[in-house]
């Protein structure tokens, strides 16, 4: 997109002697200096572990138990993708990123930053406060809370009993339901924040003018509310499917991954090859794959985000 | 211009220099050793803690101008591992002493991360105090010796005096058999309603609890092993493992264990021993002879009458064959590692460590079972607890783990054969036979038919 406005714009630039440009480009690069150390640092602990860990992904790495290194080619790949397990974890994952992010978090952050324009100042103090809360505990607390509520003598089953409601055993039936909820819980902080700033660019006049053609209420969030936020919408996809794809504290204190690997989503799965079965190579393999379904997911979001060709 | 270009450099230098250079920093390494060992995540427990601020006040002052540098890495048992592995597998990291529990010291001797200590054990009068039992689990598979341990543990059944009173069952409980163990939980189902009837740790929440207070004590009574040690091979497709996963079915089929939802609960140990046995909601659970430390004064759940509540009892073998009893064991010990800087300094800090006064004050505290004979001789380590003569007893009827690396990837398989078993989703056959498969899986054709001679 960037390549095509400036292209535009161009030709319509002013002329300007080839020395003038040379300076320009010295003072760019002398603007550019002060970045120099935070390049140099993300280089260093950024893309210095991504490439480390696309190397061991072609290797035998072992934690212990073997002395050597050898380079395998496609072999943990091909270990992989032969492996039930591995197909369930990548299941897992989706399932959980889709029923907590994509559908949970999205969708309730969006509902309340929207109702949270109709509320009084009051209400809006009070409930920001209370989802905000969830967000800001760190994931493992969020996670052993979580479990206190969802286990089977846990709060929920409590309120239930009272309730005269049938209990339920979430963390051994549904796990995944279960971690997924908790994500819900803790992340839908971060999509309204996102919508609540995203609601107030919105131009009153364009809902009004909308309003006095006869649109109704639906009518206006469809046609006026959603197209202006669309970017909002997409950039927020992307982050929180990013998060949730690596959520890992939130599920390991819940279920550990179980029970019969129900709840063993990639980074569990993930964890459990490299650093319990001491399987690096193997490990860092599958967590080159999650990498991939990010940049997946990433790709289909950015499409989402260019200008309309109208 | 170029000089502005020039200053950011050097500040730009200036800045990411120090940040390099701390990363290799060492300090002072030829007077010093690095002692790396497990702190509980439990932060009222700091008995390894404060036996080893102890013995480094001992070990300073006798080595004028030598320093002790303690590392306590605060993690579950399988972080532990996975952290040490990383510190030992960079020169720059590796501590001069590592603690290593015995079941993975021929994966890190295969991975060459320690160093063998065969020259400092023969010149050393103390050896001679190892049980031969404690001697074979430091050896590697080389026949040299790895380490130095310092202590051991054993397992049986804990039960309940007061439910084995309601159901009719003798409070001095000898059971003889796996079929006495169903008899008796059968006999607390029916007479003592609402009480769990019995427990034995099943599934991966539970972690190598399973595999050895679980699996390994059904698998070790019946006339079947995991390994085959004259054909240094891995045994399949053997009718002892098959009958443990049928003991396992009845357990939680039946009703007998709690619901497979609690025990796949990543934290029932600690509802057993804190809730269910001060609680009466249990009849007996196969456990570590350490249970009881959750009951003492200074442990997680104090409870003045344990002693009186509770018994204690050996795991019979399948059908009562000899010897009658079994029991699983492990156990920890000193390594030096291929990276120390300092090894003669260390293996001075081991000898400092391992005298027989400083042997029994930690086993005592840690309420470890001795490995050395004089320290099991020692009354004040015999009266130190109620539990600690049965439980150093049963050393004569222990199983040690195959401590191979293919163990813990062996164990994790267990693990999830269990789980299908007592979550219904596979039979006892089936689990055998997925397990056989995993097992030729991890360890090539290295499996055989035959299992060892027992023990």
């Amino acid at each position: 997109m960037t390549a095509s406005a400036t292209a535009e714009r161009t030709p319509a630039a002013p002329e300007t002697s080839g020395a003038a440009r040379g300076t320009m480009r010295g003072r760019t690069i002398v603007r550019g200096l002060p970045l120099l150390p935070a390049v140099v640092l993300l280089l260093i602990f950024l893309a210095g572990p991504i490439i480390y860990c696309i190397y061991y992904a072609f290797t035998d790495m072992q934690l212990t138990g073997a002395t050597t290194t050898n380079f395998v080619g496609l072999a943990n790949f091909r270990k992989a993708f032969g492996d039930d397990q591995f197909y369930n974890a990548i299941l897992q994952t989706l399932i959980f990123t889709v029923l907590s992010a994509i559908v949970g978090q999205n969708l309730l952050g969006l509902a309340i930053a929207l109702l949270f324009r109709l509320a009084t100042k009051v209400l809006r103090s009070i409930v920001g406060a209370l989802v905000i809360a969830a967000w800001v505990v760190p994931e493992i607390v969020a996670g052993y809370l979580m479990y206190a509520f969802f286990r089977d003598e846990g709060s929920l089953n409590e309120i239930l009993k009272f309730l005269h409601l049938p209990q339920q055993n979430w963390l051994y039936t549904l796990p995944i339901l279960a971690v997924s909820l908790a994500n819900v819980w803790r992340g839908t902080a971060f999509s309204m924040l996102v919508y609540s700033a995203a609601l107030a660019e919105v131009p009153a006049e364009l809902t009004e003018a909308a309003a006095m053609d006869g649109a109704g209420v639906w009518q206006r969030f469809w046609h006026v509310t959603l197209p202006t936020i669309r970017r909002s919408v997409a950039t927020n996809l992307m982050l929180i499917t990013l998060q949730t794809l690596s959520v890992f504290g939130l599920i390991f204190a819940m279920t550990k991954g179980g029970p019969s690997n129900k709840s063993t989503t990639l980074p569990i799965y993930t964890y459990q090859t490299a650093l319990q079965n001491y399987e690096i190579g193997y490990g860092t393999a599958m967590a080159l794959v999650l990498l991939v379904i990010g940049a997946l997911f990433s790709l289909v979001y950015l499409r989402a985000l260019r200008p309309e060709a109208d | 211009m170029r000089f502005r270009k020039l200053a950011t450099l050097a500040l730009t230098g200036a800045v990411i220099a120090p940040l390099l250079a701390a990363c290799g920093s060492s300090g002072d390494s030829k007077n010093e050793i690095k002692i790396a060992y497990q702190r509980s995540t439990d932060n009222n427990s700091r008995i390894m803690d404060n036996f080893l601020a102890g013995v480094k006040k001992q070990f300073e002052k006798a080595n004028p101008g030598k320093k002790v540098n303690l590392i306590p890495i605060q993690a579950t048992e399988n972080d532990y591992y996975t952290k040490l592995d990383l510190m030992m597998k960079s020169p720059r990291t590796a501590p001069d002493l590592a603690y290593e529990d015995t079941f993975l010291i021929n994966s890190d001797i295969k991975a060459g991360f320690l160093r063998p200590l065969d020259a400092n054990v023969k010149s050393w009068d103390q050896w001679s105090q190892f049980q031969d039992t404690a001697k074979a689990s430091v050896t590697g598979l080389d026949g040299k010796v790895y380490g130095v341990p310092d202590g051991t543990d054993t397992r049986g059944i804990w039960y309940d005096k007061r439910v084995f009173a309601k159901a009719g069952l003798p409070t001095n409980w000898e059971p003889k058999s796996w079929n006495d163990l169903l008899a008796a939980a059968r006999q607390i189902k029916k007479k003592a309603p609402g009480v769990i009837p019995m427990s034995i740790y099943t599934g991966k929440a539970s972690g190598e609890a399973s595999s050895m207070q679980g699996f390994e004590m059904l698998l070790y009574g019946t006339n079947d092993q995991l390994y085959n040690d004259q054909q240094k091979k891995w045994v399949v497709g053997s009718k002892g493992f098959q009958d443990s996963m049928n003991f396992l079915k009845t357990v939680y089929s039946t009703g007998l264990g709690p619901k497979p939802s609690q025990a796949l609960d990543a934290n029932i140990s600690t509802n057993i021993n804190t809730d269910w046995f001060p609680n009466q909601k249990i009849g007996f659970s196969i456990d570590g002879s350490w249970t009881a430390n959750n009951w003492i004064s200074t442990g997680p759940k104090p409870w003045k009458d344990w002693t009186k509540n509770i018994g204690w009892t050996a795991m019979p073998t399948q059908n009562g064959q000899a010897p009658g009893k079994t029991s699983m064991s492990g156990g920890w010990s000193w390594a030096i590692t291929k990276n120390a800087k300092n090894p003669t300094l260390a293996w001075k800090f081991i000898t400092a460590m391992q005298t027989e006064k400083n042997a029994v004050s930690y086993d005592n505290a840690s309420q470890n079972i001795a490995v050395r004979k004089d320290v099991a001789a020692d009354a004040k380590y015999q009266n130190s607890s109620p539990t600690v003569k049965f439980f150093t007893d049963l050393v004569a009827d222990t199983h040690y783990r195959p401590a191979y690396a293919e163990y813990p990837k062996v164990s994790t398989v267990i693990q999830e054969q269990m789980e299908a078993v007592t979550t219904g989703s596979s039979s006892p056959a089936k689990a055998s036979a997925d397990y056989d498969k995993a097992v030729a899986d991890i360890v090539g054709n290295n499996t055989t038919k035959d299992s060892g001679p027992a023990k």
